[in-house]
């Protein structure tokens, strides 16, 4: 573009602009950046007045999150010095840790469920994506839309059929049951993103692969995955955020096996009440993982947002 | 057939007949492939469906063992005429009206100034977008936590501007200001949707548009009048109906934030149906409710597309 273009700001009006969108990030940055500290917060610390910006930073509220602790007598706590570091942190409390927490489980539920769905609403909607993107499918414009309607209903209305169909199954509160509902709920996102990568893929590229004697499948696979593959990962990416922070399902359809992060986080009691740092801290490890996968594939994502919005 | 050059092109010539010889026909992949995809949604959404639809006519309860009565219409008309019902819509509409005013607003202020593509504004968009990417429950969990009255940044940064006491006003417990709590963090949370469609809208705007403006000396308030706004109105229309389905099925971070209180005065329609389905269990009762919630949701989306699509092909 040359500097004489009539559609290029001016200095000034880019540097006002620059300014309040940066004030706008800071702002918004401000709840996450107080509850990544209050994490590492004493409970005192935490709820102090007037707020603390500058305080003693300690690793209590991790230590919490992580163990269940019960109060000891004296006799006993002087008997048996603490041996770790945590073991110390907690003794300032009269505590000892009686074992690890139900947090370390949640989490990895979050993980196993969330990358499971992800896996099979890839698989599905990749095969399906290519289908609506290549072949003739009689009524697949209202395929397509009854695909896409499904989102339109309350989770909690889906919840109640589930609910008891799962429980004749057999599927409540575990892993398949909760893979098989998130990859449902993702499928339909999956299709109509993973359709619009595949429509870009040039089909002459796989008819010159038909005609090499490729199979339409060894097309399907040799030649159209690998041009798709920034697509699906960026689809992938979506799948795995829906399943990671989903709460409706989880809360009213597992409670203990299965049961993943979110619905636990808030559940953290400490002594006398909610111990604030131990959810912070469960917050901030919870929500890490999604705010570094989002800075590392922007642009991805990013495009992925509106696009999927924009082709509807 | 042996594989040489002369007979893979023979036997792509006629293509319809080349591939059946290769294996499945097109027709057959193709219903291999969306086949699974079609199942999973029939049994898990489809099938659902048809059973809430069933069971809203009779008065079964999920935690109890009892023979399944058919009752016809009551759970409806029970619903439509009760009055509570009434309240959770309107503070739903309250909670739909200005989260979408407010996000549209900011969210469009927000594409508009990185439009102006000063330096860095990839960076700052990213960090923008952050809290959309997060856990509605957990977000809903750590501003209860800002909140809270005396302890709360929030309390204590309003405190701060306006020199009152942050411990008069409790944002999560005081029936006028909690409605508002939740469009804040709402707010908070999605205003960065709004921001990335307009954002893609503003930048489908070629320049030569803007360019023959300026060469006819329009001013650059019309510009943005007779070319910005008409411009990106489809994209800005297409995000409030994603806002709009979204919140109408609003439940994770109001749930947590507020459960609903203080009394119901943030009661969402999916918290009260949630109540009724699984705390109450009354189950034929709550399906007719979600039914009716799902007919909404759909007809208005349906009359919003309509519309929608009217202003596309202007």
């Amino acid at each position: 573009m040359s500097s004489f273009s009539v559609t290029e700001p001016t200095q000034r009006t880019k540097w006002v602009s620059g300014t309040l969108v940066i004030v706008y990030a800071l702002v918004t940055m401000l709840p996450l950046a107080w509850i990544m500290l209050t994490g590492f917060k004493s409970p005192a610390d935490a709820i102090s007045y007037p707020p603390k910006v500058i305080f003693d930073p300690t690793l209590e509220g991790y230590v919490n999150l992580f163990t269940t602790r019960t109060r000891q007598t004296d006799a006993f706590l002087a008997a048996n010095p603490p041996e770790t570091w945590y073991e110390e942190i907690v003794r300032e409390y009269d505590m000892v840790i009686a074992g690890p927490s139900k947090f370390g489980e949640r989490f990895l539920n979050s993980v196993i469920i969330g990358f499971g769905s992800t896996f099979l609403s890839i698989v599905l909607g990749t095969l399906a994506a290519y289908a609506f993107s290549r072949f003739k499918i009689p009524l697949a414009d209202d395929l397509l839309f009854f695909i896409l309607s499904t989102r339109m209903m309350p989770p909690i209305a889906v919840a109640i059929p589930i609910f008891l169909m799962y429980r004749q199954l057999g599927l409540s509160d575990t892993h398949l049951g909760m893979i098989l509902l998130y990859t449902a709920v993702n499928i339909s996102l999956a299709v109509w993103l993973l359709k619009g990568f595949i429509d870009e893929i040039p089909r002459e590229y796989e008819e010159a692969a038909l005609i090499d004697g490729y199979t339409r499948f060894q097309a399907f696979y040799k030649v159209v995955l690998p041009q798709a593959a920034t697509g699906i990962a960026s689809t992938a990416i979506f799948c795995l955020i829906f399943a990671w922070n989903e709460y409706a399902f989880a809360v009213l359809l597992t409670s203990g096996t299965a049961q993943t992060a979110p619905p636990f986080i808030p559940t953290i009691i400490g002594v006398g009440g909610l111990d604030w740092p131990a959810v912070a801290a469960g917050a901030t490890i919870f929500l890490l993982p999604v705010m570094f996968f989002t800075i590392l594939l922007r642009k991805h994502l990013l495009r992925g947002i509106t696009f999927g919005a924009v082709r509807k | 057939m042996t594989d040489t050059p002369v007979t893979r092109a023979a036997s792509a010539t006629p293509s319809r007949v080349a591939r059946k010889i290769r294996g499945l026909s097109d027709r057959a992949i193709a219903w291999i492939f969306v086949g699974p995809t079609i199942f999973l949604l029939l049994a898990i959404n489809i099938f659902p469906l048809i059973w809430t639809i069933r069971l809203s006519f009779t008065n079964f309860k999920a935690n109890r063992n009892r023979e399944i009565e058919w009752v016809g219409t009551r759970n409806y008309e029970r619903i439509l005429t009760d009055s509570d019902i009434w309240l959770n819509m309107q503070a739903t509409a309250h909670f739909l009206f200005w989260t979408i005013f407010f996000q549209v607003l900011i969210g469009f202020t927000l594409a508009y100034l990185i439009n102006k593509k000063f330096k860095g504004n990839d960076l700052w968009t990213t960090i923008i977008v952050l809290p959309m990417m997060l856990s509605p429950a957990v977000v809903g969990n750590f501003w209860k936590f800002l909140y809270q009255p005396q302890i709360g940044l929030f309390n204590y940064i309003v405190a701060f501007f306006t020199g009152k006491d942050p411990s008069s006003f409790e944002m999560l417990g005081s029936v006028q200001l909690a409605p508002w709590s939740i469009v804040i963090v709402d707010t908070w949370m999605w205003t960065p949707f709004v921001m990335l469609i307009c954002l893609a809208g503003l930048r489908s705007i070629p320049d030569y548009i803007y360019e023959a403006a300026e060469v006819d000396r329009a001013s650059k308030l019309r510009q943005f009048f007779t070319i910005t706004v008409p411009m990106v109105l489809p994209f800005l229309m297409l995000a409030v109906l994603f806002r709009g389905i979204e919140n109408f099925k609003m439940f994770d971070l109001v749930v947590q934030l507020t459960g609903g209180g203080p009394g119901s005065t943030t009661e969402l329609t999916s918290i009260n149906l949630k109540r009724e389905a699984f705390e109450k269990w009354r189950t034929g009762y709550a399906s007719a409710y979600a039914i009716i919630l799902f007919v909404t949701v759909f007809g208005l989306a349906s009359i919003y597309v309509k519309a929608l699509n009217k202003v596309k092909e202007r």
